[in-house]
């Protein structure tokens, strides 16, 4: 026997204004859905994966804000934008998405690997920073051994360090200053 | 033309060989490039907008700054840095509640945003400044081959922050690929993200991978010789890609990658190894052979 329970969802457990949240985070139109799939239909990851557009939305909109925040398929999308395109409503999913991963984040749920491409950037000023063997590769084709960067000029990089710091980010995503 | 030259991560720190063709390119086109002293990552659009965007923001706004120091708009050869740095742009001209935010924070710097530039994509000031026509004519070396054309999602949308003809069918980028002798063939679902992108590569790579290898899969089918795209982790998606697609399930695509600078530079005459291509994880050898 399938337990019902777990089917229900009880209107005490719904946090009525969490869509508003989210509109207020940068997608506005999310209350325009009607829930006809173009978009889950459009997704070149739900293609492979559970995870699904739709559902994401209606889940956001019914207010279960847990659900929704610590959802691993959250992290699913490419943003390749076709869903934003195609959606017949101008709901622009993906600008939902993106306000429930800044939400995601700021819940702490964001996933080890962005935070460590974030810490490349506060660290180097690049999510991808040069190595030796690309030192090397750069050298033998005649360019700069780094190129003419953050890393390169100091300076520039303790910019990009001292912005992050202004606004948090450093701390968002755990970076250790050593 | 003067343009300040946008490098991003990939290009200089992965694929080092597409800034070397750009910077042999540019002059036969009559593009003087500008380095952009202390530009950092644009930074990436769907990772870094999606966890913090007052810092997505302010890290873009600080690299627009550079140019709108040097005066000249931006050319970038990567559709991540394209996306980030266009829309960043488009946002902090037209909001300025925006733009005083991010200023307040340049401010400590000695920098401040002004809106005096736009953000352009080397395919874009190709097709718009130096049309087909004209880029037939400067043609030296035709290639004949069959390409798949791999567009990348970020150059052509959101359509919101750009002027696109069509985000299902475009054509410009085959018209560039064709101008130069080959065949841009059609191939399933060919406007289909390459997998790379949102922080997907980073989190969940094998649902990355996977999307990867349906495109070549696709791409294979209709004949491919070579993958030309104009995008820079596109590139690398399906250059080493390819790689990891052998090491985990041993099918074997072999499809020679090129970014369209590179397959332009080929046409123009240049050496490939001016063009870096020897450097690419999937040999170029077959593509050197027929030419």
């Amino acid at each position: 026997m399938v337990e019902p329970k777990n089917n229900v969802i009880r209107l005490d457990e719904l946090d009525m204004g969490f869509a508003e949240d989210v509109a207020k985070v940068g997608a506005e139109k999310i209350n325009l859905c009607i829930q006809c799939g173009t978009c889950t239909a459009s997704c070149p990851s739900g293609r492979r994966t559970a995870f699904r557009t739709r559902q994401l939305i209606r889940r956001a909109l019914l207010g279960l804000r847990d659900k929704v925040l610590s959802a691993k398929d959250l992290w699913l999308c490419t943003t390749c934008y076709t869903c934003l395109e195609r959606c017949p409503r101008g709901v622009d999913p993906t600008d939902v998405i993106l306000a429930l991963r800044t939400m995601a984040a700021k819940a702490g749920h964001m996933l080890d690997r962005h935070k460590m491409v974030s810490g490349f950037v506060i660290k180097y000023g690049h999510a991808v920073p040069v190595n030796e063997e690309n030192r090397k590769l750069r050298a033998s084709l005649g360019l700069s051994e780094a190129p003419p960067t953050t890393h390169t000029f100091k300076e520039a990089l303790k910019e990009v360090q001292e912005i992050t710091k202004k606004t948090g980010f450093d701390k968002l995503v755990c970076f250790e200053w050593k | 033309m003067q343009y300040a030259f946008f490098l991003g991560c990939v290009i200089p720190n992965r694929y080092p060989g597409i800034e070397l063709a750009m910077r042999k390119v540019a002059p036969t086109l009559e593009i003087e490039l500008k380095d952009m002293e202390g530009a950092s990552c644009c930074p990436a659009p769907g990772v870094f907008k999606s966890f913090h965007q007052s810092t997505w923001l302010a890290l873009a706004a600080r690299n627009l700054v550079i140019a709108e120091t040097l005066g000249t708009d931006i050319i970038t050869l990567c559709n991540g840095c394209y996306g980030s740095l266009k829309e960043a742009n488009e946002i902090l001209k037209t909001n300025s509640s925006k733009r005083d935010e991010v200023n307040k924070i340049l401010h400590d710097f000695n920098k401040e945003f002004r809106g005096t530039i736009d953000v352009k994509h080397f395919v874009e000031v190709v097709y718009q400044n130096i049309e087909t026509e004209k880029l037939k004519g400067l043609v030296k070396k035709p290639l004949h081959f069959n390409v798949a054309v791999q567009y990348g999602c970020h150059l052509l949308k959101p359509t919101k922050y750009r002027k696109v003809e069509s985000t299902e069918r475009p054509k410009f980028l085959d018209e560039l690929v064709e101008a130069l002798g080959s065949k841009s063939v059609p191939y399933r679902d060919k406007m289909m993200c390459c997998g790379a992108g949102g922080g997907v590569k980073a989190s969940n790579p094998d649902v990355s991978l996977d999307m990867a290898r349906e495109k070549l899969e696709n791409m294979r089918n209709a004949g491919a010789e070579c993958i030309v795209t104009p995008c820079a982790f596109c590139h690398l998606q399906f250059d080493r890609g390819q790689v990891d697609i052998r090491n985990q399930s041993g099918v074997d695509f072999n499809i020679p990658v090129l970014h369209y600078v590179q397959f332009l530079g080929l046409a123009l005459g240049l050496e490939s190894r001016k063009l870096g291509l020897h450097s690419n994880a999937i040999p170029i050898d077959p593509v050197l052979k027929k030419l």
